[in-house]
C-alpha cells in the first residue's frame, strides 16, 4: 500500500517536472517494487493514468488549451487501436512484452536526455 | 481540407491507441508530437488536447484489461490520485530547477530500470 502511494507520489513529480506521461513511470514502477506481472502491470498504470490526465486536461481546459473537437475525435477513434493493443498485450507472453516496454523505456531515456542537450541552458 | 485533417486525426488516434493498449501508457508520447508536427499545434495545446483523448483511450483500456482480471484497482486508485497532487507539484518545482540536469538524472534512472526489467 505504502509502495503504490509512493509510486503514484513521485512518479507524479517526475511526470510534473519533466512533462512525461506517468505511464513510462508507473510501470516499471508497479513491476519492480510491487512484483505485479508486465500485464497486470499494465492494466493498473492504465486505471492509475485516468485520473491524472482527467484532472490535467480540466486544467489545461481552464487555460483554453485544450481543443476539444479534435481530442474527442482523437479519443473516439483511438478506442479500436486501444482494444487491438490490450488483446495483442494479452496474447503475448508477460516476458516479452516486458522486453519490449523496457526498450521503449529506453527510448525514452534517449529522447528525453536528446531534447535536454539541445534546449539552451538559461 | 476538412477531410485530410480528420483522416490525420484518425491516424493520430488509431496508433496511440495501439501504442496505449499494448503498453498501459497514455499514449501522449505519439499525440502530442503528432499534434505538433502534422497539424501546427503549438506545445500547450497539444499537451491540453492529448490529456482529453488519453482520458478516454486510458480509462476504455482499463476497462478492457478488467475484463482480463488485469487490474489491481487499489494499487491503481492508491497511484493515480497522489499523482495528481505530485503532477502539480513537479510543474511547480520544474519553473525553478534546471530542467537539464533533471532530465539527464532522470534519463539515467530510466535506463538503469530498463536495464532492471530486462533481467527480471
Amino acid at each position: 500500500m505504502i509502495g503504490a502511494l509512493l509510486i503514484g507520489l513521485v512518479g507524479g513529480v517526475i511526470a510534473g517536472l519533466l512533462g512525461l506521461g506517468g505511464g513510462v513511470i508507473f510501470v516499471p514502477g508497479l513491476v519492480l517494487l510491487l512484483h505485479l506481472g508486465q500485464q497486470q502491470a499494465e492494466a493498473t498504470s492504465l486505471l492509475a493514468i485516468v485520473p491524472v490526465a482527467l484532472v490535467g486536461a480540466i486544467s489545461h481546459a481552464r487555460h483554453g488549451n485544450v481543443r476539444a473537437r479534435d481530442g474527442a475525435m482523437v479519443g473516439a477513434v483511438a478506442l479500436a487501436g486501444a482494444a487491438l493493443g490490450v488483446v495483442l498485450a494479452n496474447a503475448l507472453s508477460g516476458a516479452l512484452l516486458r522486453d519490449a516496454f523496457a526498450l521503449l523505456m529506453i527510448f525514452v531515456a534517449f529522447e528525453l536526455a536528446r531534447s535536454a542537450l539541445r534546449r539552451p541552458i538559461p | 481540407m476538412a477531410e485530410r485533417r480528420t483522416l490525420k486525426l484518425a491516424l493520430i488516434g488509431s496508433a496511440a491507441g495501439l501504442f496505449s493498449g499494448i503498453f498501459g501508457v497514455g499514449g501522449g508520447s505519439v499525440i502530442v508530437p503528432a499534434l505538433v508536427l502534422s497539424l501546427g499545434y503549438n506545445q500547450r495545446e497539444a499537451a491540453g488536447t492529448s490529456l482529453l483523448a488519453i482520458t478516454m483511450i486510458a480509462a476504455f483500456a482499463a476497462a478492457l484489461q478488467a475484463g482480463y482480471g488485469n487490474v489491481h484497482v487499489l494499487d491503481g486508485v492508491l497511484i493515480g490520485v497522489p499523482a495528481i497532487v505530485g503532477v502539480l507539484i513537479g510543474a511547480r518545482v520544474a519553473r525553478v530547477v534546471p530542467h537539464r540536469t533533471l532530465a539527464l538524472v532522470f534519463s539515467a534512472v530510466l535506463l538503469a530500470a530498463s536495464v532492471e526489467l530486462i533481467l527480471e
